[in-house]
């Protein structure tokens, strides 16, 4: 078991012509995922990488193809038309990966979301994985290997570090989501984590966040009142200086809110062990085995 | 990015927000000029991208233009938290009655842009919210509707503004909104909106933060950056598509990625060291990018060893290895440099890094372990 993509995913890739739509659905094809269509406005009735059929509309692609999911390439100028668009067209999970995205932009993109069946994850985001199963990202595939701990965090090669670490010691991933560094985005820390909750093959979950906002404060505030499964948490920034933007526009420290320190206080009261720095992930999991 | 005062409220004027009548001088004989033309008391104003200018010195009134002259001279080439002040703005200074605070803000956890005004103006907000929570009064907006009349009255009478203020008021806050959208800030603040002498409402200080991913589409207010925001270093990034930031330590970071970027601090920090930078050179750098990278980090002679900490990804362990080698190759290498590269093509990195002599690790801890001990002088 895992969540989100599997197995049944058939995956539509939009902008699967371009440099990095054109590598990572290679990539991703190469792992085992179902990639079943691609979206290049122009472009319909070609085919990419031998055996993906190209269309002009994501709609067109969905009824051809039964697409269930979709992975976003675009430039961010293009990406919330590009999100909007796969939404309308019945795609019910939604990854962008395109980095750059206005906040404001984001904010209206949202709102219409929100009045949708569709998820979104990202934008800004390496995607996820389910080991074994499917590859619907960025990620680097070979370091994650199947097993029952879901990841899900703020960061990317973050991530890989703690995935790398997990895999070193025998220990498996159900699903890895990486949610993305924006700070208006798809799906948060509460959803995946209810998701993992109520997924029979997620034992235990381990929660990767960084500075800036108050994602991680919530999360606590979920852990501690809907998870009976062990959290594992680390949250990067600790020594970051107030007030400077660290690469990720959600990383910002401003008005007294969203320090590591808040953070790390507000997972520790909820039961959640906090590693001080991410190979010590691996150790605080693998005491919960 | 930051907007200087100046430059804040020219674009609130745009918008039809009321500002004092004033200009900007880069030198005293400048400031004498505008204060001429003004025939009345002023209040010279240095234009640096911090806060607290008051308290250092740097706002002071001039009762005349000979005063504004002298005044300029002292506040002119001053240095504030650091920053040398180069220009000065000379305002007709404000008769205060009352000061309002007002600012429409990016709050991310509604997802939603959030107006907040406030009766207590002229001091920050986040002391009014600290101290005084009730006097701050807040409305959310709708994205896709946007802000409603009834918003705007909500928060005039809500921080008891006399009546004959409402309309004006309102009026404010649907341009600083307006202002916050058009030009894709993430913050837009007057503070203090003030009841003036002849009891009309006016913007005398403000600020405006852009969201540095919507620049691109907004040509005008980029080219609006001052340079001495950032320090040489973090332009020089900037134009290579780094993501940099001054610190004030000793050991050197090469990352990619943010979050991986923010860890590696962290860590070294755990084990005894200071970082000298955050260095995100982000996904799927080639060498040419590594090699810039270094050049920046190694320009700071604070820097007494260098930690590279790679996760390859979409970034492939091989091309950074050749950014390292052609650094060493082509720059003034003095200091020890702690390589650890893993994921994609790791091992053809460190076939190319073999000749190289750096002292390497496999994981993160032992990385930092031996940059830390390198940066003293001391062999892991």
């Amino acid at each position: 078991m895992s969540i989100l993509v599997g197995n049944d995913t058939r995956l539509l890739v939009q902008g699967i012509t371009g440099n990095q739509g054109l590598f990572h659905s290679e990539q991703m094809i190469a792992y085992g995922t179902n990639v079943v269509a691609g979206v290049v406005p122009g472009r319909g009735g070609q085919w990419a990488l031998g055996n993906v059929p190209v269309f002009d509309t994501v709609c067109e692609g969905v009824t051809a193809t039964d697409a269930n999911t979709s992975i976003i390439f675009v430039p961010a100028a293009f990406a919330p038309d590009a999100i909007l668009e796969a939404a309308d067209a019945g795609i019910e999970l939604i990854i962008c990966i395109s980095e750059g995205i206005p906040a404001l932009d984001m904010a209206r993109v949202r709102a219409y979301l929100d009045t949708t069946d569709a998820m979104l994850i990202g934008a800004n985001c390496p995607g996820l994985i389910t080991p074994g199963e499917a590859k619907v990202g960025i990620m680097a595939g070979h370091i994650h290997t199947p097993g029952s701990v879901g990841i899900v965090s703020r960061s990317g090669t973050l991530t890989y570090e703690v995935v790398y670490a997990l895999t070193a010691r025998g220990i498996g991933q159900s699903s890895a989501v990486g949610i993305g560094g924006d700070p208006i985005k798809g799906l948060n820390f509460l959803e995946i984590l209810a998701m993992f909750e109520a997924d029979s093959g997620t034992e235990q979950v381990v929660l990767i966040g960084e500075i800036g906002g108050t994602d991680e404060q919530n999360a606590a505030d979920f852990i501690a009142h809907q998870m009976k499964k062990p959290v594992t948490a680390f949250i990067a920034g600790q020594t970051a200086p107030p007030g400077k933007r660290m690469g990720h526009a959600g990383a910002i420290i401003s008005g007294g809110e969203g320090t590591a320190e808040e953070k790390i206080d507000a997972l520790r009261s909820a039961g959640v062990k906090v590693a001080r720095h991410p190979e010590e992930i691996a150790e605080l999991v693998a005491q919960n085995l | 990015m930051k907007l200087h005062e100046y430059q804040s409220k020219r674009i609130f004027a745009q918008y039809g927000i009321p500002i004092p009548d004033g200009d900007v001088a880069s030198t005293p004989a400048e400031a004498r000029a505008i204060a001429e033309r003004l025939g009345r008391p002023v209040v010279i104003k240095s234009q640096v991208l911090v806060g607290g200018r008051g308290k250092a010195g740097g706002i002071k009134l001039a009762k005349t233009a000979d005063e504004a002259e002298a005044v300029a001279g002292q506040i002119l080439g001053m240095e504030i938290k650091g920053l040398t002040v180069k220009k000065v703005l000379v305002d007709e200074a404000a008769d205060i009655r009352s000061e309002i605070y007002l600012g429409v803000v990016l709050d991310r956890a509604k997802r939603q842009v959030a107006i907040m005004a406030s009766s207590e103006g002229g001091v920050e907000i986040e002391e009014v919210a600290a101290k005084t929570p009730d006097k701050i009064v807040t409305v959310h907006v709708h994205p896709l509707l946007g802000l409603q009349a009834y918003q705007c009255r909500n928060l005039a009478f809500g921080i008891g503004l006399p009546k004959e203020h409402i309309r004006d008021f309102t009026k404010i806050a649907q341009s600083l909104y307006n202002v916050f959208v058009e030009s894709d800030a993430s913050l837009a603040e007057i503070n203090p909106l003030i009841i003036n002498g002849d009891n009309k409402l006016q913007a005398v200080d403000g600020k405006i933060l852009l969201d540095d991913s919507a620049l691109p589409r907004h040509k005008e207010l980029a080219a609006m950056r001052d340079p001495d925001e950032d320090s040489p270093a973090e332009i020089e990034a900037r134009e290579n598509d780094l993501s940099y930031i001054d610190l004030d330590g000793e050991i050197g970071c090469l990352v990619n990625g943010a979050g991986l970027a923010m860890a590696t601090m962290d860590v070294v920090k755990l084990y005894g060291g200071n970082p000298a930078n955050f260095l995100d050179i982000g996904g799927g750098a080639g060498a040419e990018k590594v090699t810039a990278a270094l050049s920046i980090i190694l320009r700071d002679d604070r820097v007494k060893a260098v930690l590279i900490n790679i996760f390859g990804g979409i970034t492939r362990c091989d091309e950074v290895a050749n950014g390292i080698v052609e650094a060493i190759r082509t720059l003034d290498v003095q200091v020890p440099f702690v390589a650890r590269l893993v994921g994609v093509n790791e091992e053809e990195g460190r076939q190319i890094l073999a000749e190289s002599n750096l002292i390497t690790a496999s994981s993160l801890s032992e990385a930092v372990q031996k940059v830390v001990a390198a940066a003293k002088g001391e062999s892991a």
